[in-house]
């Protein structure tokens, strides 16, 4: 039981950093490393939106916010492997790269494609939030009155 | 009255031919492109992905260049596009606790945990033209600071210790959706909130300057601000897990009453509640200080009549598409119409004319 959960985590972790790489990353890095293996469509790219929801004062009573465009897709592996794709906005061939790498994740490819593909996503990704958040610690306020650790 | 007529399709074709060219503007002068509009006009994207209530910025940056700028228009254009698009689900509540913040100010606690981070903002800019901007472009990168990155927790998190602050519950009743029903009365806050994070800046800014002035005056600070990023994670059903689908930009108020306590409450510290998508911050406390107004029922706040306190006047005019919709149709032919009108005014006339002269003849 432990270990399906634990699959399940690392397979929700890189399916959340394909869903928000950049625009023709995932495929740069991808087809950098390997070639695509072929796949049939069990649900070719589509299009769609997800009603995002907040919570009144942040914590209280969810209400619908707003929508956000969402492409989806999912395919299988010539060995039968499944793979879905659910990214950000409306990008047909991001969604089938994010697909076909969500299958390679589980074949004896994994290795390969974490290596070339997901790590270097997960290191762009880590050093541009880092330096957004380095440029707003830098408009950080420090008051004349603050007591600054004395002695 | 509405009839059916034939004729104009030549005139309109080429109305429309000619808005295109002047849409384009002097050939001489470099086209606009989507990119261009979503980086550098990315206060106008964030209001028409707000109002047009989906989170799409290249979306919103070809609906402003084909808007020509008009951000209702835009707006409008980006509301007929969402309608198109099939619905694959329902995100679990956005945890604006973990928002990665660009910006977070808190006008009532100068050293609140993770201090005032006051962003890209306009705030202490002298509003003077800037004739740097109209030559070239370069612009030197911003400096950076050191941080611990760890997730910056909400400012009444802290107030509310000696309990001096309403408390949100947490609570997952499942929202009304009024893209998915008729807007009907009365609505309860969850709905009035949907209704209001997609509704016209300027109005609810007007409705919040007026609370402010003494309608329904309920003195709000702002208790926090904080505009950033946050995931949006999602339940899979064919995974049988939820994933991050996204991450968006949004902006988010709570603001922090004067309460002296009613009937039904003891005194102390109201809140009310903005969320908006995108870098929109004079929305997002609009729609604050309206929502607290809005409560005035559920906290046993008298009525006193203020426009601000009629919830179904503020839901009913608050939406810029319905509102320009009905506006802007009386300019269509209603030449049925007016004729009818005109033939009335005549028989009028003839009537108060007959009238005159039987008088006279009396």
């Amino acid at each position: 039981m432990k270990d399906h959960i634990d699959t399940n985590a690392d397979r929700k972790a890189w399916m959340g950093l394909l869903a928000k790489a950049p625009e023709g990353q995932v495929a740069t890095l991808l087809d950098a490393s390997c070639k695509r293996p072929d796949h049939t469509w069990l649900r070719p790219p589509e299009i769609g939106s997800v009603m995002v929801r907040g919570r009144a004062g942040g914590t209280g009573a969810p209400f619908n916010l707003g929508e956000m465009t969402v492409t989806r897709c999912a395919l299988r592996l010539s060995c039968g492997t499944v793979g879905h794709g659910y990214i950000q906005g409306r990008r047909k061939a991001d969604a089938e790269v994010a697909a076909l790498v969500d299958a390679m994740m589980q074949t004896p490819q994994a290795d390969r494609v974490r290596t070339h593909v997901l790590t270097p996503l997960a290191d762009a990704r880590d050093a541009a939030r880092a330096t957004r958040a380095a440029k707003a610690a830098a408009t950080k306020v420090d008051f004349f009155t603050m007591v600054r650790g004395d002695d | 009255m509405y009839v059916a007529v034939k004729g104009g399709e030549r005139a309109i074709e080429n109305a429309h031919a000619w808005l295109a060219e002047e849409r384009r503007g002097d050939v001489n002068v470099p086209e606009l492109s989507v990119a261009q509009i979503r980086e550098q006009m990315a206060l106008a994207v964030s209001r028409v992905m707000a109002e047009g209530s989906l989170f799409d910025p290249d979306l919103a940056a070809l609906a402003i260049k084909q808007a020509r700028g008009d951000l209702i228009e835009a707006i409008f254009l980006i509301r007929a596009y969402r309608t198109t698009l099939p619905r694959f689900g329902t995100s679990a509540p956005i945890a604006t606790d973990s928002m990665a913040c660009d910006r977070r100010i808190s006008a009532t606690f100068k050293d609140v945990p993770g201090g005032q981070v006051l962003g890209p903002t306009f705030d202490y800019t002298h509003r003077l033209l800037d004739f740097k901007l109209a030559a070239d472009g370069d612009v030197a990168e911003a400096p950076q600071r050191e941080t611990d990155q760890a997730d910056v927790p909400h400012v009444t998190d802290f107030l509310n210790r000696e309990g001096l602050i309403e408390e949100a519950p947490h609570d997952d009743t499942a929202p009304r959706d009024l893209t998915r029903e008729p807007l009907e009365m009365p609505a309860d806050r969850p709905l009035r909130l949907q209704a209001l994070a997609r509704a016209d800046e300027g109005f609810t800014l007007s409705l919040a300057y007026s609370t402010q002035r003494g309608y329904a005056r309920n003195h709000a600070f702002v208790g926090e601000l904080r505009i950033g990023t946050v995931d949006v994670e999602m339940d899979i059903p064919e995974l049988g897990f939820a994933i991050d689908i996204g991450e968006i930009t949004i902006t988010e108020c709570e603001s922090v009453n004067q309460f002296t306590g009613s009937k039904t409450e003891p005194p102390q510290f109201t809140r009310g509640y903005g969320l908006v998508f995108g870098q929109t911050e004079r929305k997002a406390i609009s729609m604050a200080l309206v929502d607290r107004a809005m409560r005035w029922e559920e906290l046993g706040e008298d009525n006193l009549g203020a426009p601000v306190q009629d919830t179904e006047f503020v839901l009913y005019h608050s939406d810029n598409i319905k509102a320009t919709g009905f506006l802007e149709h009386i300019k269509l032919p209603h030449y049925v119409d007016f004729q009818s009108e005109l033939e009335l005014v005549r028989q009028l006339r003839r009537e108060a004319g007959a009238a005159d002269m039987q008088e006279a003849a009396e």
